[in-house]
């Protein structure tokens, strides 16, 4: 980890913020200094001060116990789509091309490429679009169009990896098809997937956002970032705070994961060209 | 080859030399093209499909969740006659394939006019919207992923550097609020939403560009970083020619070919992020006239924009693999 840092003064940034983020999400309901959801009328709009540093919403919510508490969904959609689609991905795509034969090809033809086809966020807003909006059917959709990508990626990694000797050695002591593909060769395609979790954060993320501004998210009274943008947009003459702090906190986030993915990259392959 | 007439080419030959590509083979121009077609027909078929069965996924019963609470049975019992609900699902699927071949996609429930009338008034917007935004990025991206290459290292290239990623991390529905805020509100020298004059396009169009812009400036950056250590610009030095003929006419061209398939594929995400965009600056087009759908439980409605956006989609990646291949022929499947 040392190395991974050492040198990029910009990885290191993107892990503190990223840290920071996450910290703030699991405290949030104890550093959250009004009940996010507390109304006051009198407050409606004001703009930052001393006791509301973020200001107050439409509502007279205060701005930054919403943020905090939209970090926590934030990161939480974003943390079990990761794990989720991470998962089903890897095994799959890894499954499908240590396998070969048939199946590699109907995952990869079939399914994979009709998936890649298709722009992810238009499938995500359908699925939603006909579920109905909810944090569960939120994260479902985002697991549906998510594990497409790991299981990409895992599929070209294991196709490299499995023609090499120690994949040999390890069938010709005996070894299973299982013990091959979960010991020794599954360990061996950790770190891009590491990478592309890293992005699959921001992605995630971002897409929750996203859906939540268009009111297809997460459900109105939950707080959620693209949901205050959302609520923002009507007040940009009277109260511009309301969209300046949750876009400042949704840049953050995603950058810090972009940048992470990144250092990641270039840990990982030190030859590759540094932007 | 010229672009130009390689692009001519593809649409020319075929009807001379369609049959005789087929059968001989590898690496020829229109065997690729009608490959790359027929690869796209089954993903159009799985796309048709999804969106036919996406109806089905409304929890509890969709017209029931269409007209609302209180509606009567007998309402109820009508407007599934009506939608065809009540037949068995291959005849309903039979139907929906049968309609869409006549360019029928139903009948929105809301307004009771038909969805294919709708979409098409609405269309257009989409496609002006997507086409200023391409056209803006570009005109961004090019010379300033130029300069950062040139200027590697030096304050120009981290000045670009940093607005390239903020362009990729900011997302369009922060960009869309905080561009009205600067342009419309505090300068009041843009108008803040609706379709009409040029005026208009431009904070949309910036706001659905922005990201296309940072990903094709970081793109073009890094191929001319490439291009200029060739040994074909050394070459072009040492005879003398003006850096600029060097940098525009030799490196450059070369270095456009890898982002021309990413643009390709951005063209696409354009169309996506224009739910965002649309619905932002009041659009009048397809983005939002789905999202409106579909917060209306406009089912009939909601399907046909999606199915619509998604095979445009589908359409404009195809075109991308084809001009692709003319520009540079060693992409040939």
């Amino acid at each position: 980890m040392n190395s991974l840092f050492r040198h990029n003064k910009l990885a290191l940034a993107g892990f503190v913020i990223a840290t920071f983020l996450v910290v703030a999400a699991v405290l949030a309901p104890w550093l959250a200094p009004f009940n996010p959801a507390g109304q006051d009328l009198t407050k409606r709009l004001e703009g930052p001060s001393w006791q509301h540093p973020f200001g107050n919403d439409e509502l007279g919510r205060d701005i930054l116990s919403r943020l905090l508490m939209g970090a926590r969904v934030s990161m939480r959609v974003g943390g079990t789509v990761v794990l989720i689609s991470g998962i089903t991905g890897v095994l799959i795509g890894g499954l499908a091309g240590f396998a070969g034969g048939k199946l590699d090809t109907f995952v990869t033809v079939i399914v994979i490429n009709s998936l890649m086809a298709f722009p992810g966020i238009l499938l995500a807003i359908a699925l939603v679009a006909f579920l109905g909006p909810g944090l569960d059917r939120l994260i479902f959709a985002l697991v549906i169009i998510g594990w497409v990508g790991y299981a990409r990626l895992a599929r070209g990694q294991v196709l490299k990896i499995k023609t090499l000797e120690f994949v040999e050695a390890a069938r010709a002591m005996g070894a299973t098809s299982a013990r091959v593909f979960f010991l020794h060769v599954l360990p061996s395609i950790i770190q891009p997937v590491l990478v592309q979790a890293s992005i699959g954060m921001a992605t995630a993320v971002l897409a929750e956002a996203s859906l939540s501004f268009l009111g297809l998210g997460i459900t109105p009274p939950a707080p959620s970032w693209g949901a205050m943008l959302n609520d923002g947009r009507n007040h940009l003459f009277d109260a511009p705070h309301m969209v300046v702090f949750p876009s400042i906190a949704l840049v953050l986030t995603v950058l810090s994961f972009n940048i992470l993915a990144d250092a990641f990259r270039d840990w990982l392959d030190p030859k590759s060209l540094k932007y | 080859m010229p672009p130009l007439s390689g692009f001519m080419l593809v649409f020319r030959v075929p009807h001379v030399n369609a049959l005789s590509a087929l059968r001989y083979t590898p690496p020829t121009m229109i065997a690729f093209v009608i490959r790359r077609i027929a690869l796209t027909l089954p993903v159009a078929w799985i796309v048709v499909t999804l969106v036919f069965g996406l109806i089905h996924l409304v929890p509890g019963d969709p017209i029931a969740q269409m007209l609302g609470e209180g509606a009567s049975v007998t309402e109820v019992a009508r407007l599934r006659h009506e939608l065809g609900l009540d037949r068995p699902v291959l005849e309903q699927y039979r139907t929906y394939l049968a309609g869409l071949y006549h360019g029928n996609l139903g009948v929105s429930f809301r307004d009771q006019q038909p969805v294919a009338a709708s979409i098409r008034s609405r269309f257009p917007a989409t496609m002006e919207l997507a086409f200023a935004a391409f056209i803006l990025s570009i005109l961004f991206a090019v010379p300033a992923g130029v300069v950062s290459a040139i200027r590697r290292g030096r304050f120009a290239d981290q000045g670009l550097g940093l607005v390239s990623l903020l362009g990729v991390s900011l997302p369009n529905f922060a960009l869309g609020p905080l561009l009205i805020l600067l342009f419309s509100i505090a300068l009041g020298l843009l108008p803040v939403s609706g379709r009409g004059g040029i005026l208009q396009l431009i904070l949309p169009a910036a706001t659905l560009g922005m990201g296309l812009a940072a990903t094709t400036m970081r793109m073009v950056r890094g191929s001319m970083l490439e291009e200029i250590q060739q040994d074909y610009v050394r070459t072009a030095r040492a005879k003398g020619l003006r850096e600029r003929t060097v940098l525009f006419k030799h490196a450059l061209r070369n270095g456009l070919i890898p982002v021309i398939t990413i643009l390709g594929l951005q063209m696409g995400s354009l169309l996506v992020g224009s739910f965002i965009t649309e619905t932002i600056f009041s659009w009048p087009g397809l983005g939002r006239l789905t999202i409106q759908a579909i917060n209306a439980r406009d089912y009939p409605l909601a399907q046909g924009c999606i199915l619509t956006i998604s095979l445009t989609y589908i359409l404009i990646n195809l075109l991308t693999d084809v001009m692709y291949s003319v520009v540079d022929p060693r992409i040939r499947l």
